[in-house]
């Protein structure tokens, strides 16, 4: 008989609550109980990183959690990261800017990987950008793309004119 | 790519985690999950119960006292890497804790799970065997102390009892002006090594060295130390042809072989970056550091 728990998730600002086997993963569980699709579930062994969450504001692969393991917890996502509808976080609108992404499918756990660094590093170097995003795959872009796109990104939120 | 079903168990106290283990026979602890939840993925482990130590009081902490730095098994290797204690009185392990995977993964790996995991290019385990570790481990018949040296029992598998669970380790630390150096070669930043090497160092008043431990991991199917190297070097002069001479005898261990690489090219790796390590540890002789 499979072993299931209700747990109770705030993603994004939302509560989710759910009864789940204790076996799904947490990425499963954004994406199919929570309909957030935005995650991306590349390897589901955390070898490529797109499937990279905020829990409780540091960075997390959620193909290696368990769905339990986040209940109390508050999560955010990609779909978390833009500050209404019609704007995009100034890391998206970096992205978009350098080329930063061609069929976007990592491009999700890039941004939530680069959130968790540009905060603790709002000034870095271009090798730093390279290693902080060493644990990410990206199959189109060369990854020169993305580093343009984080270190402008930087600039932005460090609120200098013309970044 | 599914974990197998599982009884789930997340304990709130280590005399909880003590019982499930004495009473589950085909139980795994799940720490960070960085290595325990790919094997569930992938279905290389069926355990019947999973006994999460995630919401487990009291199992993590770095504390440095008496010369030596304390460090509870659930520990983050996160919260090592931005330890001030760590940073300014065992900086090797800062080195070494910067090539463990990639900031995601060390915002959930714990140093439990990786001494436990005991992969053979680790860089934990490795540094835990240059310091001379003493790994705590407990089960419900009591706690024991094991030193790092008898700790691997063969690959990937540390000595330690099904009903037995590791709480900490304790690492002695080096006086203070010790050199140090903890280096790799990898494919890419973050990945496993193929090889790493670490070494410390302190010389005495003339000059000659008095304390040197040299290790290298990703060679054996666990960290080995250089003994040789470090009886060659030991009461002399640091210089660049006795760690060549000395580093040329991690040619002679016996490497594994694997789809990463052959055990030649280990050997030759094991020569190259423990030569290296010691080159690096006497330039921070003198430091302020330890
Ligand atoms: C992309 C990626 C890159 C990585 N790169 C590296 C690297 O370069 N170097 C490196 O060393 N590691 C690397 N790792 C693995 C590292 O992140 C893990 O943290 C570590 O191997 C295991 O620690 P954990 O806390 O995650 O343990 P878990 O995965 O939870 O557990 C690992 C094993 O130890 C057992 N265990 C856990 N806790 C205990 C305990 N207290 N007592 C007894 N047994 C226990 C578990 O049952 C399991 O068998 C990488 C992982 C990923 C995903
Ligand atoms: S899907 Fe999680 S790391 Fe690849
Ligand atoms: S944009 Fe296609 S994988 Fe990165």
């Amino acid at each position: 008989m499979a072993d299931r728990r209700r747990i109770s998730v705030t993603i994004n600002g939302d509560t989710y609550e759910r009864e789940v086997e204790t076996r799904l993963l947490l990425s499963d569980f954004i994406r199919h109980e929570c309909e957030l699709t935005g995650t991306h579930v590349g390897c589901e062994h955390g070898v490529c990183g797109a499937c990279t969450i905020l829990l409780d504001g540091m960075t997390a692969r959620s193909c290696l959690m368990l769905a339990v393991q986040a209940d109390g917890h508050e999560l955010l996502t990609i779909e978390g990261i833009a500050p209404n509808e019609e704007e995009l976080h100034p890391l998206q609108q970096a992205f978009m800017d350098n080329h930063g992404l061609q069929c976007g499918y990592c491009t999700p756990g890039m941004l939530t990987t680069l959130l968790e660094f540009l905060r603790d590093n709002p000034n870095p170097t271009e090798k730093e950008v390279r290693i902080a995003i060493s644990g990410n795959l990206c199959r189109c872009t060369g990854y020169q793309g993305i580093v343009d796109a984080a270190l402008d990104a930087a600039g932005r939120l460090r609120g200098e004119a013309g970044a | 790519m599914k974990p197998p079903p599982f009884t789930y168990h997340d304990p709130r106290t280590i005399p909880e985690v003590l019982d499930l283990l004495a009473e589950k026979d085909n139980a795994r602890l799940l720490s960070g999950g960085q290595s325990l939840m790919p094997m569930l993925n992938m279905r290389y482990v069926l355990p019947d119960d999973v006994i999460d130590l995630n919401r487990v009081d009291g199992l993590s902490g770095i504390e440095a006292a008496n010369g030596s730095l304390g460090i509870a098994g659930m520990t983050r290797q996160r919260d090592i890497e931005f330890s001030d204690v760590v940073a300014s009185r065992c900086p090797i392990m800062i080195e070494a804790i910067l090539q463990v995977g990639h900031r995601q993964t060390r915002n959930r790996g714990t140093l439990g799970g990786s001494l436990a995991h005991l992969d053979p290019s680790a860089e934990l385990p490795a540094v835990a065997m240059a310091l001379d570790a003493t790994i705590h481990v407990e089960s419900k018949r009591g706690k024991r102390d094991i030193a790092m040296a008898d700790f691997p029992a063969g690959y990937m598998t540390p000595s330690i009892e099904l009903d037995e669970m590791v709480t900490g380790a304790t690492f002695p630390l080096w006086e203070e002006g010790h050199g140090y150096a903890f280096i790799e070669f990898a494919r890419r930043h973050g990945d496993f090594a193929i090889v790493s090497a670490g070494a410390l160092m302190t010389t005495d008043g003339a000059g000659k060295v008095d304390r040197v431990s040299i290790v290298v991991s990703g060679v054996g199917p666990s960290p080995l130390r250089c003994t040789d190297a470090e009886r060659m070097i030991l009461g002399q002069t640091p210089e660049l042809e006795l760690f060549r001479e000395a580093a040329e005898t991690a040619r002679a261990f016996d490497a594994m072989e694997d789809i990463h690489a052959p055990s030649s090219y280990r050997q030759h790796l094991a020569a190259v970056l423990s030569r290296r390590a010691l080159e690096k540890a006497q330039t921070r002789l003198g430091g302020s550091n330890g």
